[in-house]
């Protein structure tokens, strides 16, 4: 029984070791090729959680609802697209070996067994099965100081986080008596609420997910990861972790926490709002566009995190949809973050983009699409990706947060509109090379949804109406 | 319901991004590919013009219901669908957009060079959302199409627009987004209240009297700065300044009446209290308007601005008549918005003119240009007089209505307003006579030809709707007429039922 029901990541992890196997025997470089497999394994995967069977397995560890098939999807979908935008880049760059590939995938595995844990310690082993391949491939550029600084920031801090969790997992065992997320649910379910030592442990949860999701106050490590990171790994980190990670903090904190909401609430209150602000203020003083887009990703997390904070079924809808919305945003953009090429060499200033929308209108254009559903103008799908959290903040009777939702959207519209502006308005410093087809691709494709979102939102918002309330109940 | 058997609305709504993809598609050579951007996008608003004769002639003066009503399920489960319609109110802003758009593209064919496929692509899509706006039966569509506006009206101010472009476009991007987002916050307490974005669902919901105050003053933080009123109006005139002729058009013809259509179609209906309350407040921030800018209007030394500030005035006049709440003060609102649209968008594109020949919006560059251009220095004068409130010329009937339904409610508060009316004489009359009269004092300037035959076809219009509103205005307040003795009924019975819960 539990060997079939958790088939999906069986078969993803039998997959990588097959491609692993079969790899190390060419003499020449087999990047393209395992990078198809993976993305056909990926694609595979996703057909199976799509019929993957609801339950629990392993003893309770590992868990199937309509929730964590939602969010694997999203995962998978990162992946396979992170690594679309990766065939191109590291065959310029020289980076084409074929363990990139392999990594990505045993990475979003581990994303998957977060998304589907229901223990503590699947929890972490997720977590770790997530992390240790990001370290390798946020420095896999190893002859670049910036990318091996990146690289080993990311496995000090990522250290400390996994540390976190493990102590918080501890203490959570030592006053509630289990690591299982179904009994510390019956466990809770008095009238006294958690105890003081309980709710540490529970800081300690949110602390480490924070830090993987890069919510402040733990985002510090944010931008220069982002920065140093080949680009492709950079949109790759602000996907799949990030749904996993969210995933999981949502599971943990409103599944067998959820009845001591009022405990936790706070800390995530805070949490949402400092990511916005900081997404918002911050990033209106970069010029390096990957590092705008660190910013933006943290306060895109905020907006995410409304969400959880508001700990109520309209609230986890919001959550899901925003997060659907934004990995399809993100990949578009990263698709023409990857493409800036000026003369062979990979450029990364904002300044690089002037004059786009002479030089290549249609690329310009997606970009501004992407912008400005960043930033969340209506009729743009990242409109609505607000709109669901910012109804469920203003449901549960969250003034001050939607208050600070609202603003905060405003002034992030100002760095986004910086690009727009960029492209449009300003005099190009010379044509970007042209985008590769596969890029082109991807960039139409994305910025096909977010402009005809509008038209047919009903099937979206019924699946995460539908995984919410799987969590729910 | 719907009277024609088709889709009209939603036609008059997405024709233009049809006619905008078809223009996307253009390619070739750059000459060929701006002159058949030009057409199409030409075709396709007169079109877009000419469907919508059909709802002014098929349009049911008598009732004060929506008509020509669409229903399509959106998001059934949020209570939130695709609901178009029309009544007496908006049906005329429907017109007044899709008048305006063809006239702009005329008006821009030759003003613009560079890049003219993705402009009449901007101008289509803007078509699209001004159109949208106004036929919205649903908030959350409706706050759609008002933000939707946003997107290419940055990139129309920034792309084509004058020397500090960037400045503008950004200042009215932000400026506006940040008044939108507060309304929409008004918004979501609506839906979390009545359950439903439905508007006229909403008409007959009523508010609870703490709230109103609350989302009142959101909703005044978006309409405010779209009216403009005083004192966020400063977007406007660096908007109206370094938009192309076209832009600014559209800016001060339909644009600015986006705020005043809101406060008409939501903030009097939805919340009645509220808005008995603060009328105070709004006649005071109007009367502030009516008056200062227009001695600010006095002192500019560019025409644009010039007639920007005076969109201000105009504008203070519209707020004070909606919040009069009676049937001469709300019609008459309506009519200065009508008014307003086709003269300062004639203003704009008599200043357009001269610039596309001079290349300067300077009064001081000009002097005497009557007697080099006498067509056109009478249709300045034409316009001129018109923005005065020459009677026989259409803003002088609603400035008109507006003073009368003002001193029922106050006569200072119409004193105040018919200040517009002397202050207005001075400015434009000063604009005219250093513009058009006096001695050439530029030799350049006497080879300023004439209006062009283009030129003309974009001024005979506006010339004949001008005097039609001003010589028969029945045939516009007709429109209205009814739907608004409606809203001030159903304004009038919430108060009393207020008042009877009071006691």
């Amino acid at each position: 029984m539990s060997w079939t029901l958790a088939l999906p990541e069986l078969v993803l992890a039998v997959a990588g070791l097959l491609i692993l196997a079969v790899g190390v025997f060419p003499k020449r470089d087999t990047f393209f090729p395992a990078s198809m497999a993976v993305i056909g394994a990926l694609l595979l995967t996703a057909v199976l959680v799509l019929g993957q069977e609801e339950g629990t397995a392993f003893g309770g560890q590992y868990v199937s609802d309509s929730f964590s098939s939602f969010m694997k999807l999203l995962t998978i979908l990162g992946g396979a697209l992170g690594l679309l935008l990766a065939l191109d880049w590291n065959e310029k760059e020289g980076l084409d070996r074929f363990e990139f590939s392999v990594l990505v995938l045993y990475a979003t595995l581990g994303g998957m067994v977060m998304v589907s844990a229901n223990d503590l310690m699947a929890t972490y082993l997720g977590l770790e099965l997530l992390s240790l391949p990001l370290y390798v491939i946020a420095a896999f550029n190893r002859d670049d100081a910036r990318s091996s600084e990146a690289g080993l920031k990311y496995f000090v801090l990522g250290a400390l986080a996994s540390g976190l969790l493990l102590y918080g997992a501890s203490l959570i065992y030592g006053f509630a008596g289990s690591t299982n997320f179904d009994r510390l649910a019956e466990a809770l379910d008095t009238a006294q609420g958690a105890s003081p030592g309980l709710v540490v442990g529970i800081v300690f949860v949110i602390a480490a997910l924070a830090f993987k999701v890069s919510a402040v106050p733990f985002h510090m490590w944010t931008p220069d990861v982002y920065e140093g990171a080949p680009t492709p790994v950079t949109a790759f980190f602000a996907m799949a972790p990030k749904v996993a990670a969210i995933a999981l903090l949502a599971r943990v904190l409103l599944g067998p926490f959820g009845d001591v909401a009022a405990q936790w609430q706070q800390v995530m209150l805070l949490v949402s709002m400092g990511s916005m602000l900081l997404g918002a203020f911050a990033a209106i003083g970069q010029r390096n566009i990957k590092r705008l887009m660190a910013y933006s990703s943290i306060g895109h997390v905020g907006y995410a995190l409304m969400g959880v904070a508001v700990a109520s079924d309209e609230g986890l809808r919001g959550l899901l949809v925003y997060m659907a919305i934004y990995i399809v945003m993100n990949v578009g953009t990263f698709a023409v973050i990857v493409a800036m090429r000026r003369g062979g060499r990979a450029v990364e200033q904002v300044d690089d983009l002037a004059g786009l929308g002479r030089h290549d209108p249609a690329m310009a254009m997606w970009m501004a699409v992407f912008m400005f559903s960043m930033a969340g103008i209506p009729p743009l799908a990242g409109f609505f990706g607000k709109l669901y959290v910012f109804l469920a903040a203003v449901q549960g009777g969250f003034w001050v947060l939607a208050t600070v939702g609202v603003l905060t959207s405003v002034v992030s519209a100002y760095y986004y509109l910086r690009i727009v502006k960029v492209m449009y308005f300003d005099q190009g410093a010379g044509a970007l090379d042209r985008a590769p087809a596969s890029l082109s691709v991807v960039m139409a494709g994305t910025g096909l949804f977010n402009l005809l979102f509008i038209l047919w939102p009903a099937p979206m918002l019924a699946a995460a109406g539908a995984a919410a309330a799987a969590l729910l109940t | 319901m719907n009277a024609v058997g088709f889709p009209l609305l939603s036609l008059l709504t997405f024709l233009p991004l049809v006619g905008a993809a078809i223009t996307m598609s253009v390619r070739g050579e750059d000459a060929v590919v701006a002159r058949n951007a030009r057409w199409i996008a030409l075709w396709t608003s007169l079109g877009v013009f000419l469907l919508s004769l059909i709802l002014w002639a098929r349009f049911d003066r008598g009732t004060a219901e929506f008509q020509f009503v669409e229903r399509v399920s959106w998001l059934p489960e949020f209570g939130v669908g695709y609901h178009m319609g029309v009544d007496g109110i908006s049906v005329l802003f429907v017109l007044l957009s899709t008048a305006l758009t063809p006239i702009c593209i005329l008006a821009s064919w030759e003003a613009i060079t560079a890049r003219v496929r993705e402009y009449m692509v901007a101008f289509l899509v803007l078509e699209t959302m001004m159109v949208g706006m106004f036929a919205a039966l649903d908030m959350l569509v409706f706050y759609v199409f008002f933000e939707g506006v946003l997107i290419p009206m940055f990139l129309i101010i920034g792309v084509w627009g004058g020397a500090r472009r960037v400045y503008a476009a950004y200042k009215f991007f932000l400026y506006t987004l940040l008044g939108s987002v507060l309304m929409l916050l008004a918004i979501l307490y609506l839906w979390r209240e009545a359950g439903t974005t439905d508007i006229p669902t909403l008409h007959r919901h009523a508010v609870p009297i703490a709230a109103q105050a609350w989302i009142f003053f959101a909703f005044l933080a978006s309409f405010a700065v779209k009216v403009p009123m005083w004192p966020v109006h400063t977007w406007l005139p660096d908007a109206h300044v370094e938009a192309p002729t076209a832009g600014s058009v559209i800016l001060a013809g339909v644009l600015l009446k986006m705020g005043a259509y809101g406060f008409i179609r939501f903030s009097l209906p939805i919340l009645p209290e509220a808005s008995a309350q603060f009328a105070p407040l709004i006649f005071v921030l109007s009367v502030v308007a009516v008056a200062y800018t227009s001695l600010v209007a006095l002192a500019q030394e560019d025409m644009k601005k010039l007639i920007a500030y005076s969109s201000v005035a105009h504008m203070g006049i519209v707020t004070i008549g909606i919040f009069t709440f009676n049937q001469q003060g709300l019609s008459g609102a309506l009519f200065t918005m009508l008014a307003h649209g086709v003269v300062s968008g004639a203003l704009f594109l008599c200043v357009g003119v001269l610039y596309d020949r001079v290349h300067s919006r300077e009064i001081a560059r000009y002097g005497g240009i009557a007697g080099i251009m006498p067509s056109y220095g009478l249709v300045f004068l034409f316009f001129t007089m018109a923005s005065v409130g020459l009677p026989g010329l259409a803003n002088f009937v609603g400035e008109f209505l507006v003073i009368v339904g003002a001193w029922k409610v106050n006569p200072w508060v119409a004193a105040g307003a018919a200040l517009s009316m002397i202050l207005g004489a001075c400015y434009m009359l000063l604009l005219y006579r250093r513009v058009a009269f006096g001695r050439v004092t530029r030799e350049d300037l006497r080879a300023l030809l004439d209006l062009s035959p283009r030129e003309y076809a974009v001024f005979v219009p506006l010339v004949l709707v001008t005097l039609w509103m001003g010589v028969y205005p029945q045939s516009f307040l007709d429109v209205f007429e009814t739907s608004v003795a409606a809203l001030i009924q159903r304004h009038e019975a919430a108060l009393s039922a207020a008042r009877l819960a009071g006691l």
